[in-house]
């Protein structure tokens, strides 16, 4: 009997002093002011990464963005973003490791220069000269009917007369 | 009567100066050349079993520089990879094996280019299949474009002459099939 109490007083006193240092391991917590801890997110993270994958294609697959591209391939280009992203990589120092890697194909916007200029010149230019042909189309629409009646006239002046075209012809060669 | 020739003739229909329609000619001709330049460049087949072989440039993964040049009156084995290509993986120890009967012979070189591949899997790829042949990336898929490749593994045998000899497109299936290929090239 006298055992069982001795047990019983034991687990008490060690219940207690467990009791109690959790309560002050939990005050000095509360009193450093730490933050809750969540789980660990990759470094970077995958939004960073998809912000430059989205500006790169996919160099085996055909036309899809790196960022949506589901291979394994891909996946591993994704990685090396982070890796670069994480070594202080800006997003155009990494483009420009994939362009040197893997051609200009994979950049989502040719680059400026040479021949990739006409890409951003001519639609413009095509565009700029639909848009003066069409108003030019539309300018010759709306023109007032009597400006456009004398073009319908017959080329001579003499409406099938043969009189008047014996005049105009003598007139002509009085000139 | 002049009334009747002058004011009720129809007025004569506008003309584009003669410059300008030249200019727009020239820059039509200019825009259909660059387009057949283009669809030559595209159409251009591949190097074929037979073609002298152009001079390949490459840097391995250890930074060594190579020019296949330097390599005339030898038998060339150009290996095109990846290390997320699975066909690559059932010969990597295969062409390893290949290299290290021929290595002492001092006839055949045996080159390893990364295809569209990351540098650490890569180095990873290279490490876990023991290959130890000069390997390196195939900056900007140059010479994997001068040979139109499919997809990986593809494998080219240059003979002694700088000509294609044997193209093996997917995973070669047993070391003794390499052999095969190359032994006789040797000989020549």
């Amino acid at each position: 009997m006298e055992l069982q109490n001795a047990m019983s007083r034991t687990i008490r006193t060690g219940l207690l002093i467990t009791l109690a240092a959790l309560a002050l391991g939990l005050g000095a917590l509360l009193a450093s002011g730490a933050k809750p801890v969540l789980a660990q997110q990759p470094t970077p993270s995958d939004n960073e990464v998809n912000r430059v994958a989205k500006q790169l294609y996919c160099p085996v697959c055909e036309n899809i963005p790196l960022d949506v591209c589901p291979t394994q391939a891909c996946a591993e280009w994704r990685e090396l973003i982070r890796l670069k992203i994480a070594d202080g990589w800006s997003d155009e120092q990494i483009k420009d490791y994939f362009a040197l890697q893997y051609g200009d194909r994979v950049l989502a916007e040719p680059p400026r220069r040479g021949l990739n200029w006409l890409v951003y010149i001519l639609p413009p230019v095509f565009f700029l000269g639909g848009a003066l042909i069409l108003y030019s189309v539309l300018r010759k629409m709306r023109a007032p009917v009597g400006q456009a009646a004398p073009a319908a006239q017959p080329q001579t002046p003499d409406n099938g007369d043969p009189y008047l075209r014996r005049v105009e012809e003598e007139l002509k060669n009085k000139d | 009567m002049d009334n009747l020739t002058t004011e009720n003739a129809p007025a004569a229909p506008r003309r584009l100066h003669p410059a300008v329609i030249l200019t727009a000619f020239a820059l039509l001709l200019g825009f259909l050349a660059l387009i057949a330049w283009g669809l030559n460049r595209s159409m251009s087949g591949p190097i074929r079993t037979g073609d002298t072989v152009p001079a390949i440039q490459l840097v391995t993964f250890d930074g060594k520089m190579i020019n296949t040049q330097d390599y005339a009156g030898k038998v060339i084995v150009l290996n095109f990879w990846a290390s997320w290509c699975k066909p690559c993986e059932q010969e990597a120890a295969e062409l390893e094996e290949a290299f290290q009967i021929f290595k002492d012979s001092g006839d055949v070189v045996f080159l390893g280019l990364a295809y569209v591949d990351t540098e650490p899997k890569s180095l990873e790829y290279l490490q876990k299949f023991g290959v130890t042949y000069p390997n390196g990336p195939d900056l900007r898929t140059t010479v994997s474009q001068m040979f139109r490749i499919r997809g990986v593994p593809e494998t080219y045998v240059i003979d002694t002459q700088g000509k294609l000899a044997y193209a093996q497109i997917g995973p070669f299936e047993s070391t003794a099939q390499i052999v095969s290929i190359i032994q006789p090239l040797i000989r020549k």
